[in-house]
């Protein structure tokens, strides 16, 4: 697939050797300014990067994932986005969508991270397993010595996923083949992490455009993602938010409420503790996203949030502590302990004191009668 | 135990930023669990009216935020003050790790707590100011109000531009993001709420059983103290209070 792609060009010879305009081109690093967050001064900036710095190579792995984030990345909003790093640009090694296969595949991956040592960027999909070497191998060798062998050439590393990011479903209790995401096994490479399930495929686009133009990896936040895309909750830029600051929920899904497109933070929306780009990207060329559909937002780019609970309800449940055992009801049981031991003391006082203030109140007694009028 | 009058005097033991802070806290942690819980579950009491014309939900969060800047502001001074004020606010009560406060410690649990009957009567075990296994009480709420701010502030960092939240930061990556942090400062009210209801039953206890105005003196400062407890000073007319 990237042999009409010579490694010394560029990123504009690229797209128009592919058959693209020069206005194709210009609304690509347009799309791509606005996605990565800046301003349309930059554009000209990207413009400029593309037209003259060679391409970056990628690799992509997969290990324990379903391939839901490449599906979602061949469904980029804008064709361009994903036909340029897809069938054109970059991508030197996908397991699941190069036509190669074999052999011939296992080759053209070598033969690129040999060429481009220290300068390629490795996605990963999927967390890696542990326990047992032999939970996830792809072409005899297990995820952990494909992972170590890619990760040792590359730029940076691309967590793509939740999977790969916090580890997800695999991960999730009781985590039976001990999968661990990416940032466990490679210490020493700036991983990025780009989680969601799936995540939106602009941001790992953006990502690698971000590099190609200046230079760097994007700044990214303390749980190293990157700002531009993760640097807001869901809720900070959900078209419902109005109505949560009007205080108007809607508490079931079929509810009138509900139809009105009131927040549905009391349905156990995630939204305010979740850091993603849905509310202001949108899904499928910006159709929709869960909580415009009616649906609360599960989280799915949260560390650990297949264990954070239900994903219907507000408050998890207190781990070890049974299903139904909600801080609040542990804690009315522990109020209610509390009244009823203190109740028990006020009167055990009167009973074990007895002889002190019987003492003191006789005297107060006789204090009284003293008092001269 | 014979029946005998003893004299009391009044002592100026809580002074006046004590008790300001004391009211303070009580007030705006009142306001802070209250507001939390319509935050955590707010009640569906406005229907069929436009966003635009309501925003009930977001002054409740508003006076919620305001209200956490005022306690902080309120611990960060007491805490100040636990170096400049006088012996009774000061930092060497909350630390009970010594063999004058490990035995005050055995006393107040076993004649407060246990009930036992209190045989000596020694003077020096009945405390001045805070006794010591109330004061390592007040430590331990000082680190539940430390966690308390940093979960807060953290949450709130994300959408603040103010250096001080925005300083709590570190503390989302430190327990795995939003979702755990806001549990804790969801599971650490209840511990507050504990608290308040041992600590309210615990001063009217005193109050009841020792009579030396324990509920009164937060509100004037004075508890009283009996005469036997002070040192003739070599000052005339005046005495003062004796070092235990």
């Amino acid at each position: 697939m990237r042999k009409t792609v010579k490694k010394e060009d560029t990123y504009y010879e690229n797209i128009i050797k592919k058959g693209y305009s020069r206005r194709d081109f210009m609304k690509f690093a347009t799309v791509m300014t606005a996605f990565m967050g800046y301003e349309s001064s930059v554009v000209s900036q990207v413009v400029k990067a593309l037209e003259t710095k060679k391409r970056i190579p990628v690799i992509w792995e997969h290990f324990q994932e379903c391939t839901g984030c490449t599906e979602s990345f061949i469904r980029s909003d804008h064709p361009l986005v994903s036909d340029l790093i897809l069938d054109t640009i970059s991508l030197d090694y996908t397991d699941t969508l190069m036509a190669a296969s074999g052999h011939n595949a296992e080759a053209a991956k070598q033969e690129s991270m040999k060429e481009n040592y220290g300068k390629y960027i490795l996605i990963v999909e999927g967390a890696i397993p542990t326990k047992n070497e032999g939970y996830c191998t792809i072409a005899g060798r297990s995820a952990i010595e494909v992972l170590k062998e890619s990760a040792a050439g590359a730029a940076a590393i691309l967590a793509f996923g939740s999977c790969s990011s916090w580890g997800g479903v695999q991960a999730a209790h009781p985590n039976p083949t001990g999968s661990v995401p990416v940032d466990e096994i490679i210490k020493n490479k700036p991983i990025i992490r780009v989680p969601g399930c799936p995540p939106i495929s602009e941001v790992m686009t953006g990502v690698v455009v971000h590099y190609a133009t200046f230079g760097r990896l994007p700044d990214l936040d303390s749980m190293g993602r990157p700002k531009q895309f993760y640097g807001k909750r869901v809720h900070d830029s959900c078209y419902r938010r109005p109505n949560f600051d009007a205080g108007l929920f809607a508490e079931t899904y079929d509810s009138e409420e509900a139809k009105k497109g009131y927040c549905l933070y009391k349905a156990g929306c995630r939204g305010p503790v979740t850091y993603n780009a849905c509310g202001s990207m949108e899904w499928n060329n910006g159709v929709s996203f869960p909580i415009k559909s009616g649906y609360p937002c599960i989280g799915c780019s949260e560390n650990n949030f297949w264990d954070n609970g239900p994903f219907t309800e507000r408050l998890t449940n207190v781990p070890g502590m049974g299903i139904e055992a909600t801080a609040d009801k542990i804690g009315k049981i522990v109020l209610g302990a509390t009244a009823v031991g203190v109740a028990g003391h006020a009167i055990l006082t009167n009973l074990a004191k007895k002889k002190e203030l019987k003492a003191a109140h006789k005297m107060a007694i006789k204090n009284k009668k003293r008092i001269k009028e | 135990m014979t029946a005998k009058t003893y004299n009391y005097k009044r002592v100026y033991v809580w002074s006046l930023v004590v008790r300001f802070f004391h009211w303070t806290t009580a007030f705006s942690t009142t306001i802070l669990i209250i507001t939390g819980f319509i935050i955590a579950d707010p009640p569906a009491i406005s229907q069929n009216v436009e966003a635009t014309n309501s925003y009930w939900f977001g002054y409740v969060r508003a006076i919620h935020f305001i209200t956490a800047f005022i306690l902080v502001a309120a611990v960060i001074f007491r805490f100040y003050w636990s170096f400049v004020g006088n012996r009774f606010a000061s930092w060497k009560n909350f630390i009970p790790f010594t063999k004058k406060g490990i035995s005050n410690i055995w006393h107040v649990l076993k004649i407060d707590i246990l009930l036992m009957p209190d045989k000596e009567h020694k003077l020096s075990n009945i405390s001045i100011g805070h006794n010591y296994l109330a004061a390592f009480s007040y430590l331990i709420m000082t680190l539940l109000f430390v966690l308390q701010f940093s979960t807060g502030f953290a949450l709130m960092s994300p959408t603040s531009d103010f250096w001080f939240t925005d300083m709590f930061s570190w503390v989302l990556p430190l327990f795995g993001g939003d979702i755990p942090v806001r549990y804790i400062h969801h599971i650490s009210t209840w511990m507050f709420i504990i608290f308040v209801v041992v600590h309210v039953y615990l001063v009217l206890y005193h109050d009841y059983v020792e009579g030396r105005g324990e509920v009164s003196s937060m509100i004037s400062g004075y508890k009283f103290v009996r005469s036997e407890r002070f040192n003739k000073s070599k000052i005339k007319n005046r005495e003062v209070l004796s070092d235990e």
